[in-house]
C-alpha cells in the first residue's frame, strides 16, 4: 500500500481540459521533480508517463484533473500524480494493460509503458464513472 | 497557429524542434513536412530534437509516421540529436523507432544523408531520367 508512512510534504492541482494544459502540466511536474531534487533520468521518465496519461485522460476521458504531489517515505522522497476523469471508464482493465492493445489508433504502449517508467502504478476504473490512475515515482527509484 | 519551420538545404530539408510539442503540433509538422518534400523534392529530412526533452509513444510515432512517409516519396529521414534521458526512457516505454534512421549530432546526420544519397546524385533539382526501364 502506497499510502501507509507517506507523508505528503506538498500538493497542487490542475484542470486538464484541451491539449494545450498539457504542457503547463508536464512543466509543473518538471517543477516539483526538481524541487525534491530528482534526476534527470528520472524526471524524464516521469514526464513521459505523465504527458502518455494526460493525453489518455483528454482522448478517452474528456479530460479532467491532475493532482500533483511531493511525497515522502522515510528517508525517500519522490513525486505522486493522480489523474482523475470522469469519462466512459475502462471496461477490461487486464486487457488494457497489455502491450499493444489500443482502442484509439495509437501503438497500445501508454498504459504498459507508462507502468514501466513508475515505481508505482495503481489503476480504478468503473465504467460510466470515470478513471483514477495514481502513479510514484521515487527520486532514487 | 503555432508552427514549426522547415529550412531548406540543397537536397535536404532541415527541422528543429525547439519547442515542447503538444500532439497537434506534431501532427501539424508531419503534414507540412510531407507536403514539402513532394513540393521541393528534397532527398532527405533531418529532424534535430536535441531540444527536446520527452518523446512519448505520440511523439515517438510520429516520428516513425515521418520516416515512412518520406520514404514513400523516396526520400530519407534522419533523427538527430536525442539526448540520453530521452532515448532511455524511450526504449523503457517500449518504442524502438525501428524504421528510424538516427545519429548523434547535426553534423553526422547530414554525412548520412549524404552517403544515402550516393555521389552521383547532384544536389539541385533531381530529373529521373536516371533509370532506364523500358
Amino acid at each position: 500500500m502506497m499510502t501507509t508512512t507517506l507523508t505528503i510534504l506538498n500538493k497542487d492541482s490542475m484542470t486538464i481540459t484541451r491539449e494545450q494544459d498539457v504542457v503547463p502540466c508536464r512543466n509543473r511536474v518538471k517543477e516539483v521533480a526538481i524541487k525534491i531534487g530528482m534526476g534527470l533520468v528520472n524526471q524524464t521518465k516521469l514526464i513521459t508517463a505523465a504527458s502518455e496519461l494526460l493525453r489518455n485522460m483528454l482522448r478517452y476521458g474528456n479530460g479532467g484533473e491532475v493532482l500533483i504531489e511531493a511525497v515522502s517515505k522515510g528517508r525517500e522522497s519522490g513525486v505522486r500524480l493522480t489523474f482523475i476523469d470522469k469519462g466512459p471508464g475502462i471496461a477490461d482493465i487486464n486487457l488494457a494493460m497489455q502491450d499493444g492493445f489500443s482502442t484509439g489508433k495509437s501503438l497500445g504502449l501508454g498504459l504498459p509503458g507508462t507502468k514501466r517508467l513508475v515505481n508505482e502504478f495503481d489503476i480504478k476504473s468503473t465504467v460510466g464513472q470515470g478513471t483514477t490512475i495514481t502513479i510514484l515515482k521515487w527520486k532514487n527509484g | 497557429m503555432e508552427k514549426i519551420p522547415i529550412l531548406r538545404m540543397g537536397a535536404f530539408l532541415l527541422v528543429t524542434i525547439q519547442v515542447d510539442l503538444y500532439d497537434r503540433l506534431a501532427l501539424t509538422l508531419e503534414t507540412d513536412l510531407i507536403n514539402m518534400v513532394h513540393k521541393t523534392g528534397a532527398r532527405g529530412v533531418l529532424i534535430d530534437i536535441s531540444a527536446v526533452s520527452i518523446v512519448d509513444s505520440f511523439m515517438g510515432r510520429i516520428l516513425g509516421n515521418i520516416a515512412s512517409m518520406t520514404r514513400v516519396l523516396d526520400a530519407e529521414t534522419v533523427v538527430v540529436g536525442m539526448q540520453p534521458a530521452v532515448a532511455i526512457t524511450l526504449i523503457e516505454l517500449g518504442l524502438s523507432l525501428s524504421g528510424v534512421y538516427t545519429a548523434l549530432d547535426v553534423e553526422r546526420g547530414m554525412s548520412l544523408l549524404q552517403t544515402k544519397l550516393g555521389p552521383n546524385d547532384e544536389l539541385t533539382d533531381d530529373d529521373d531520367d536516371a533509370d532506364d526501364t523500358e
